[in-house]
């Protein structure tokens, strides 16, 4: 018989272990969410993430040895974004139709979501590399990161606040659109998707199929204008 | 669903080389994203080229299971978020207050231009 610890050490070292950890805390943290019909602060995220943390810092776990198995779920984040086509397909009539509502909003949204964060971090005394590393915080992670860097922000503090802000906006995003009486779901998707990119837009294919589809949109549309917004709004805000 | 899989990755792996090759500021999946449309969008026509499941409806049936779990692909990035929170935790207090504020305001704000602009143009749903 094989000691516990020379078991523990053949599994410590296979993908196969940190896989099989992602997906069954991730089902045991959406199976919760769906018992409590979804309610936003369930989010299967938020509460996925911190069982695995807590597994990883039990049994000092390195994080590069964690996303050794994790990563096969991470990679699919890109054939998810081109399965984004698919809905999209699905409610082109729809879309087509919300052209100018969508562009009016994309303009305003993302000036929004960009000078707020910097704006009120700035009066809160927060410093400059840090403000710069907060700016596209709406923005998905890889594009943000590429923003930040361009203007000398620390790309990985960028990711937690990009985290950070996605888990806010899957959380608020339900309870504000109900307190505000929103019912119009391609205005509530499109606007999670553009505040909160691919979390909001995984709270939003939980709520409805057609706000999921205008909050890809609205992930999207973010992701090519914030890159355009940062060089002439950074200066603005930090000179 | 492997051919599906598989033409999602097609349209992933086009979308990154023409990203790369053309130096776009657009990330590679996006541009998958959208040849994967266009490929919708032209699929009658193609009707004698292209493979059965994509007229099917075998693609829509894999597209959507991976979009109903799309939270599940984030909780790697995530989980590496929770190891760094160090990095916030000198002005923690101050960029918690300004990602909440920022993130409610930016979603007010969108909400309601959405909403004023659909009623601008005559459409009422």
């Amino acid at each position: 018989m094989t000691e516990p610890f020379a078991v523990w050490v053949y599994l410590s070292r296979t993908p196969l272990l940190w896989l099989t950890v992602t997906i069954c805390a991730y089902v045991v943290a959406d199976r919760f969410s769906a018992r409590v019909g979804r309610h936003p602060v369930a989010n299967p995220v938020l509460h996925a993430v911190w069982m695995i943390g807590l597994i990883l810092a039990v049994t000092g776990t390195p994080y590069r040895v964690y996303f050794e198995g994790a990563q096969f779920v991470h990679f699919m984040l890109g054939p998810a974004t081109v399965a984004l086509a698919i809905p999209l397909y699905a409610h082109r009539r729809t879309v087509a139709r919300a052209i100018l509502p969508m562009t009016g909003a994309l303009l305003i949204g993302a000036v929004t979501a960009l000078v707020s964060a910097v704006a009120i971090a700035r009066a809160l005394g927060v410093p400059h590399d840090v403000l710069v590393a907060l700016a596209p915080k709406s923005v998905t992670a890889g594009v943000a990161m590429a923003v930040s860097e361009r203007f000398g922000g620390d790309p990985t503090l960028t990711a937690v606040l990009v985290m950070t802000t996605g888990v806010i906006g899957a959380i608020v995003v339900t309870p504000l659109m109900r307190l505000t009486g929103v019912a119009d779901m391609r205005a509530r998707g499109f606007s999670a998707g553009l505040s909160a990119h691919g979390i909001g837009t995984a709270r939003a294919f939980q709520v409805d199929l057609l706000a999921g589809t205008f909050a890809g949109i609205g992930m999207g549309l973010n992701a090519m204008l914030t890159p355009i917004l940062a060089p002439v709004l950074l200066p603005l805000l930090l000179g | 669903m492997i051919v599906s899989l598989g033409l999602l990755l097609v349209c992933q792996l086009l979308g990154e080389i023409v990203a790369r090759a053309s130096g776009l500021p657009i990330p590679g999946p996006v541009l998958g994203m959208a040849l994967m449309l266009a490929l919708l969008l032209a699929r009658d026509h193609l009707a004698p080229v292209i493979p059965a499941e994509v007229r099917d409806g075998a693609l829509e049936r894999t597209s959507n299971a991976i979009l109903a779990n799309l939270s599940l692909l984030f909780v790697p990035a995530g989980v590496g978020v929770v190891q760094k929170l160090d990095l916030v935790a000198a002005h923690g207090a101050a960029l918690l207050v300004a990602l909440v504020v920022s993130t409610v305001l930016a979603l007010l704000v969108t909400v309601a231009t959405f909403r004023l602009i659909a009623r601008w143009t005559g459409d009422a749903s």
